[in-house]
């Protein structure tokens, strides 16, 4: 066994103190008829081996293209102090903090993330932190029907698809209906939440909405009215979920200022590497009224008997290990180390910095938009947007097929990600951040150019 | 002197000062937020704090100094499996080809990490018995929803729709319950035997036609194989329910025992349990789930799938309408994957079966250095932990089990679990793991049998333990009356950037 302890002789000595002799007999309890035979496997590997059996697999993927891949995960420049610190070993090989007086390092760093996201959200309470932004919306959802007492939910079709699925599987289990709202198709709104179509499903005095989900940039890109969106929900009785990005709420408006009442998303782009989906970081805030529903860990300030300040797991009658069946949530192993790699993330960047990676990524995605309509392939949409944009490019699927054998990322087809939105039929949806070079874009926008143009090139 | 470091820190706020720091992102053109509607912008800038690299540094390598890990010391916290993680692991997933792949990648362009991936669930189904697995579910618990959620469509999609209860004992992790309720169920708790295991009188008598499954750990929370498990299957079945196995405990039984095989109908694996990757604090964890045939078709979506050419792809949308559909964003915990397959391959047949081995012999050497002195309410052979009790210590002295976790805090180690399961009075989880050697096990069980001693002649100072850490016990009661869950008096930057 690769990490094992013993020296020659300390097996046998452990089998005499325990007096059997043989390590077979401790496993006498498990029936004769049920028991395992050799398991199929391969031979343990040597580590000399296995490293580079390791690299071999990490070198077949292609991390080298030129990416304008977005759509929920992003890239981003993460200082090297934030692995640098995630890398001792004090962090990342400690347990849940259940014994506060040996773990006031992730006590106060789990307290630290949670004002830290409280001042970028505006939101009073902040969890310790949840699986990833699907799982964070599909629980703030549940928590509007929880705190209501209703069985409906709202969610709109520019919340990323994947958030959808996971809030259907989550209500599926739980009994809860969930209605789409759709996007207006054309016009100077489109791409955008159809507010008409959103009042009129509010409306149905049968089927009370408990809590209406709408994201903010939306899966297009798209800036969204979120105050209307919130004032529509709270004029029919209803709570108001706003899923966030993190880094653009830097600069744009955060969900406290415009009324929401939980804001859930993915805290990837605080820090944390793409590494082909996670383990990512799940955020869910939530108004000071809503403080019994929130579901997963909470640490608290406090002293101790000496009266020295200290922190501690709080409000832990909401969950499962203490509540059981009755609990918010059943979630117990949280992200934690995805919350601290968030927090040192915030804190070397500093506010200056995180506005900074904010507009530099509006400011290339503005330069990658005037190429790309320069090479024939304008902006779908005529509504605002921060970092990333729909392009119209006619069939879609078949020239990102042809940008990639050209090493070029092309982002992502939207019909891709929202395959029953017709409107986004001839449609790349890109993004560029802090890290998309102006050299990016030139290579992208002269593939693209002649890949339209007919491939010549 | 303290096991962890004794200095206390300040927030990182208090240690902001306006203008520190900079230096790190290149400054837009000013202009380049102008084409954003200004009610769409942000009107006030957040107050985070501002703070030099250094200042940064110090403050997360003196907070991090206020931790007890496993890196530092023995940690045998029962039911969590605090084994040693492997430091190749660490340098794998940070490998720019794994770290640096976007979730939405094209197939063609991930086939390292797809590859991998695939045969870290043929690894899976291979321990487990299991037919196939589903590497999304981000923790144990995410597991449990998923491998309930899919017994409930299994029900559905015979139109056995009459099935709302789930049975689980009274030792079980709070996360069965909680589970059952979230996928729409009852839970019926049923309680346990004088021996540890399941009451099989009270079990089959809250068998019927409205269960849907039952949530068994074997071994269980006591650390006990369940030995009348044949039977509790065999009649789950005949009343047509089905058998979800929480493996949290999989760490006693490799190739020893195969859920699948045995008759289990799906179970969760918690890779940051049985293989190695480190739980962070309170996570990332990974929970996959492996299946026999009757619950593949409502495996979560995508799934890898393997091409007649070799090549790998994941499945497209819609393409199993059977399925449950999503659990979360994206693929799984992949960065967390990259660590468990290292560990896996590492171990081989072979190594994985002397994980095990060792782990219970472990569990039972220091059973045996301590019953002469603790209770121990059962005194078979354990598997990786068993349970011991001050319940009569209490009695004779007013020492509490928390007392003596607190009191070993003192002696330089990290406390077992306690007052878990709550089936034992006074109880203590002790899990030793596999990788701690023989002289740790000896300090750790001299350590328990002093506190011992000490709660016989000098109660107090049990009792006010511990002497030396950096707090002492906390006010838990006003920090949940009077919650201050979040720093507040920070005002925004209003100086501008330094650099």
């Amino acid at each position: 066994m690769p990490y094992g302890p013993h020296a020659a002789d300390d097996r046998s000595r452990m089998l005499q103190t325990i007096g059997v002799d043989s390590v077979d007999r401790l496993f006498d309890d498990i029936p004769e008829a049920l028991r395992s035979g050799p398991l199929k496997l391969d031979p343990p590997e040597p580590e000399l081996e296995l490293s580079a059996r390791l690299q071999a697999l990490a070198a077949r993927n292609r991390t080298d293209l030129v990416s304008f891949l977005g759509a929920g995960a992003y890239r981003h420049w993460t200082p090297a102090v934030v692995d640098q610190m995630l890398l001792r070993g004090e962090w990342y090989t400690a347990y849940t903090p259940y014994q506060p007086e040996v773990s006031q390092g992730t006590l106060q760093s789990i307290y630290e993330y949670q004002s830290l996201l409280a001042e970028l959200t505006r939101m009073d309470v902040v969890s310790a932190s949840h699986y990833d932004g699907g799982a964070a919306t599909a629980e703030a959802a549940l928590m509007t029907c929880r705190a209501t007492g209703r069985d409906r939910i709202l969610v709109g079709r520019g919340v990323h698809p994947h958030y959808r699925q996971t809030l259907e599987t989550y209500a599926e289990g739980a009994g809860l209906g969930v209605d789409e709202v759709p996007l207006v198709a054309s016009g100077p709104l489109a791409g955008t939440t159809d507010l008409a179509a959103l009042a009129l499903l509010l409306a149905d005095a049968e089927h009370p909405v408990a809590g209406v989900v709408a994201a903010q940039p939306n899966i297009l890109g798209l800036l969204e009215d979120m105050p209307q969106i919130g004032r529509l929900a709270h004029d029919a009785g209803a709570l108001f979920v706003s899923v966030i990005e993190p880094v653009s709420l830097a600069v744009l408006a955060p969900p406290g200022d415009y009324g929401a009442d939980i804001a859930a998303g993915e805290g990837q782009s605080l820090g944390i590497p793409l590494q082909y989906g996670g383990p990512y970081l799940g955020i869910v805030a939530c108004s000071d009224a809503l403080i019994r529903q929130i579901p997963g860990r909470l640490v608290g300030l406090t002293k101790d008997l000496e009266g020295k300040r200290a922190f501690v797991m709080t409000m832990r009658a909401r969950e499962q290990d203490i509540r059981r069946e009755r609990a918010a949530s059943n979630i117990c192993t949280n992200q934690a180390l995805l919350a601290l790699a968030a927090s040192i993330y915030i804190s070397t960047v500093g506010p200056h910095g995180l506005r900074d990676v904010a507009a530099m990524g509006a400011s290339r995605a503005a330069e990658l938009e005037a190429a790309l309509a320069a090479a024939g392939a304008p902006r779908l949409h005529a509504g605002a947007y921060l970092n990333e944009f729909a392009v119209h490019v006619p069939n879609a699927r078949a020239v990102f097929k042809r940008l990639l054998a050209r090493g070029v990322l092309a982002g992502i087809p939207a019909a891709d990600l929202l395959p029953d939105e017709p409107a986004v039929a001839d449609a790349l949806l890109v993004c560029a951040t802090e890290v998309t070079t102006h050299a990016d874009i030139t290579t992208f926008a002269t593939a693209l150019a002649a890949e339209l143009a007919g491939g010549a090139a | 002197m303290s096991v962890v470091g004794e200095r206390l820190q300040p927030t990182i706020f208090e240690l902001s000062r306006p203008g520190r720091g900079g230096g790190k992102i290149p400054h837009p053109p000013a202009n380049a937020l102008d084409r954003i509607p200004a009610a769409a912008r942000r009107a006030e800038a957040p107050a985070l704090p501002e703070l030099s690299e250094p200042e940064v540094v110090r403050h997360y390598v003196n907070l991090s100094a206020l931790n007890y890990s496993v890196d530092s010391g023995f940690y045998p916290l029962g039911s969590c499996t605090m084994k040693f993680n492997p430091k190749l692991n660490e340098w794998a997933a940070r490998l720019p080809g794994f770290a640096g792949l976007h979730p939405m990648a094209p197939d063609e362009t991930a086939q390292g990490t797809l590859a991998m991936l695939h045969e870290l669930e043929a690894i899976l189904a291979e321990v487990s018995g299991m037919d196939a697995v589903t590497l999304q579910p981000a923790a144990g618990a995410h597991g449990e929803l998923t491998g309930i959620l899919m017994i409930r469509a299994y029900h559905r999609s015979r139109g056995d729709v009459e099935r709302t209860e789930v049975l689980v004992p009274d030792s079980s992790h709070g996360t069965n319950p909680a589970t059952a309720s979230m996928a729409g169920f009852k839970t019926i708790t049923i309680p346990s035997a004088p021996d540890g295991g399941v009451d099989l009188a009270a079990f089959t008598a809250a068998l019927g036609p409205k269960t849907a499954a039952i949530m068994i750990t074997n071994p269980s929370t006591v650390g006990l194989f369940e030995a009348r498990i044949g039977e509790l299957l065999e009649a789950t079945h005949a009343a047509g329910a089905l058998a979800y196995m929480d493996g949290a405990n999989l760490n006693a039984i490799l190739g020893r025992f195969r859920p699948g095989a045995a008759g289990f109908d799906v179970m969760h694996f918690n890779t940051h349990k049985t293989f190695s990757t480190p739980h962070g604090g309170g996570g990332p964890g990974s929970g996959p789930v492996g299946v026999r045939p009757n619950l593949v078709p409502f495996l979560p979506s995508p799934r890898v799938v393997r091409e007649d050419d070799g090549s790998f792809r994941l499945e497209r949308e819609g393409e199993r309408p059977s399925s449950i559909g999503r659990v979360r964003s994206f693929f799984g915990s992949t960065g967390v994957l990259v660590r468990a397959y290292a560990y896996l391959r590492a171990h081989g047949a072979a190594g994985l079966c002397e994980v095990s081995d060792d782990a219970v012999l472990a569990a039972n050497y220091l059973k045996a250095r301590l019953a002469p002195v603790y209770e121990v309410p059962f005194e078979r052979a354990c598997m990786h932990e068993f349970v011991a009790s001050a319940a009569d210590l209490k009695r004779r002295t007013g020492v509490r089990t928390l007392d003596i976790a607190k009191r070993l805090i003192d002696k330089g180690y990290h406390p077992p679990t306690i007052y878990f399961p709550h089936t034992v009075e006074e109880g203590m989880l002790i899990e030793p793991t596999e990788t701690e050697s023989i002289e740790t096990l000896d300090a750790f069980a001299d350590a328990l049998i002093e506190i011992f001693h000490e709660a016989e002649t000098d109660p107090e100072l049990v009792t006010a333990a511990p002497h030396v850490a950096p707090v002492r016990r906390l006010d838990e009661a006003t920090a949940a009356r009077q919650p201050n869950l979040r720093w507040r008096g920070m005002t925004g930057a209003q100086t501008p950037c330094p650099d």
